[in-house]
């Protein structure tokens, strides 16, 4: 006598009640999102006006103002090196203090140091630049401390990232021959790190080069202050030759910047 | 071993490699390094930038930043509704830009898209929008639409779209072609094809670059409001504007934890999801 006894059937109810409860709560998630946005529908005939407007605008610049667009887009470029100068250097003992050795993941240390620098990442850079202006006025220097202490964020995660990753062969070489822990850092994890380090930065730069064009917005200097005043003043063509600098910079910078760390790594 | 030994060892003495040109090297080395500096301080001198300022102006903002030790709660309860519409703005700015994003993702994913023109066309159109930060749409759509959240849900449908399909097509290109060939094997029509080879597969990454751009969105709603496009951004700006600092306090912390809060919750499902 033989017994065959087939598989179970998979439990289809399990699984219908799942997809079922993840519906229902994305059902009351888009209810709650859609039911009090107030949308003022009365402004739309006058948008196409404007939108009509603003294209015309955009493919009839100003021309004669783009003296001024140069040297603001040039002051928020100034801004973003800056910045990430500051970035760059302030992120390196953030990358040692939120690096884990090998085996040791949980300790306190690195992980204190990855919630510091994931506290700082959430502060908006434009909100900083808020803080800064209180400090030291409206101008470039504020969106520049603005943009300097934001990178450290990210910055510092990619850098402790890039700490954890290097070989530890020449460490344990050093440490062989009887080095102190300033000749490790200096002639082991340093060499490895450094053309990483550069890497980051730079592409944080190109980050930066896109934020810094519209601190100005809130007063920090740069591109972003002749744009405001553009847009509330109704100016199209000038909005237009502004926007065109901006696309043009910002593609100029990304390309720059991604051929140079191509290079560099 | 065996392929070492097979190099021509026998020019031997004669031609030792030459030493580096070390003082060479160095003297370009020196050389970047100090056109460096220069841009720095050139950069800094022209922007005005003085530390001495920053030392000056510190009392000014620690008045600031010691509001943040003591949050005013019973204003914070005030703003929720605020905080409340940032989230919302997130939530269908995402969506929206997620659903549109569906068929430019098709489109630039040279192994769904055979046309190389369209695959073209769409790139150009995502990477131009991606050049254009996300507050300066909501400045423009302010300008279009009028003061209010409309403007800032607006600006983060253009914005999420384009990074979405651009982490979902290059995702896409990397998808195992065997589905692909079978169906088109067994002659399936297009949306057959797109609907059993390509969903299963891509649907995962999709989702969770949705989140991810979803977590990106909240913090800059948090902001929009600075140009007017509505959120917690509104309140901030005029906070900030009668230098009412225990409010600006009170509302960044606010800030703060919403954020931490999202990425939190986010984060978490994008782990169970890959």
């Amino acid at each position: 006598m033989t017994t065959t006894s087939l598989p179970k059937a998979p439990n289809v109810w399990r699984r219908r009640m799942r997809t079922g409860v993840i519906i229902l709560v994305l059902a009351v998630i888009y209810g709650w999102s859609f039911t009090d946005l107030s949308l003022n529908t009365k402004g739309f005939a006058q948008g196409w006006l404007i939108t009509k407007n603003i294209f015309k605008g955009l493919f009839s610049p100003e021309w004669s103002y783009s003296g001024e667009v140069l040297m603001r887009l040039f002051e928020s470029i100034e801004m973003a090196w800056l910045g990430t100068f500051i970035a760059a250097i302030l992120a390196i003992p953030f990358g040692f203090w939120a690096a884990s050795h090998k085996g040791h993941t949980y300790s306190i240390g690195p992980l204190s140091g990855k919630w510091v620098l994931s506290a700082i990442r959430t502060f908006p850079e434009i909100i900083l630049a808020v803080v800064f202006i209180v400090a030291v006025g409206p101008g470039a220097f504020a969106g520049i401390l603005a943009l300097g202490v934001h990178s450290i964020g990210m910055l510092g995660k990619l850098y402790s990232e890039a700490i954890e990753n290097i070989d530890p062969g020449p460490i344990e070489a050093l440490e062989a021959v009887g080095a102190n822990k300033l000749q490790i850092l200096w002639y082991a994890i340093l060499p490895q790190v450094l053309p990483e380090f550069a890497s980051f930065a730079i592409y944080r730069f190109e980050i930066n080069v896109r934020a810094a064009t519209v601190l100005g917005i809130v007063g920090a200097g740069g591109i972003g202050t002749p744009l405001i005043f553009a847009l509330q003043g109704y100016a199209w063509s000038r909005v237009g030759i502004i926007m065109l600098g901006i696309i043009v910079a910002v593609m100029i910078i990304d390309g720059l910047s991604g051929y140079i760390r191509s290079r560099l790594v | 071993m065996a392929l070492r030994n097979t190099e021509p060892t026998q020019t031997g003495l004669s031609t030792l490699p030459q030493p580096p040109k070390q003082l060479k090297k160095n003297l370009s080395r020196m050389l970047w390094t100090a056109l460096f500096l220069v841009t720095i301080v050139g950069a800094a001198w022209h922007t005005e930038s003085d530390p001495r300022q920053l030392a000056m102006g510190w009392p000014n903002m620690w008045r600031l930043l010691s509001q943040f030790l003591t949050p005013d709660w019973v204003y914070m309860k005030k703003v929720l509704p605020a905080v409340y519409e940032t989230i919302r703005m997130a939530i269908v700015g995402t969506t929206v830009g997620a659903i549109i994003a569906i068929p430019i993702t098709l489109l630039a994913a040279r192994n769904v898209t055979k046309n190389r023109f369209f695959v073209f066309l769409s790139r150009t159109f995502m990477n131009l929008i991606r050049t254009i930060p996300e507050l300066l749409f909501a400045a423009i759509f302010v300008a279009i639409v009028g003061i209010g959240a409309v403007a800032g849900i607006l600006a983060i449908i253009f914005f999420s779209f384009a990074i979405i399909a651009k982490l979902t097509s290059e995702s896409l290109e990397t998808i195992d072609s065997g589905p692909l060939e079978a169906m088109t094997a067994v002659g399936a029509s297009p949306l057959t094809w797109i609907r059993y080879a390509v969903m299963p597969q891509i649907l995962p990454a999709f989702i969770s670059y949705t989140l991810y751009v979803f977590e990106i969105n909240v913090r800059t709603a948090a902001v929009l409001g600075l140009v007017g496009a509505g959120g917690i951004g509104v309140p901030l700006n005029t906070a900030l504007a009668f230098l009412q600092y225990d409010r600006a306090a009170s509302i960044i912390l606010l800030i703060f934890l919403v954020v931490l809060l999202i990425e939190a919750l986010s984060g978490t499902l994008r782990r169970r999801l890959i």
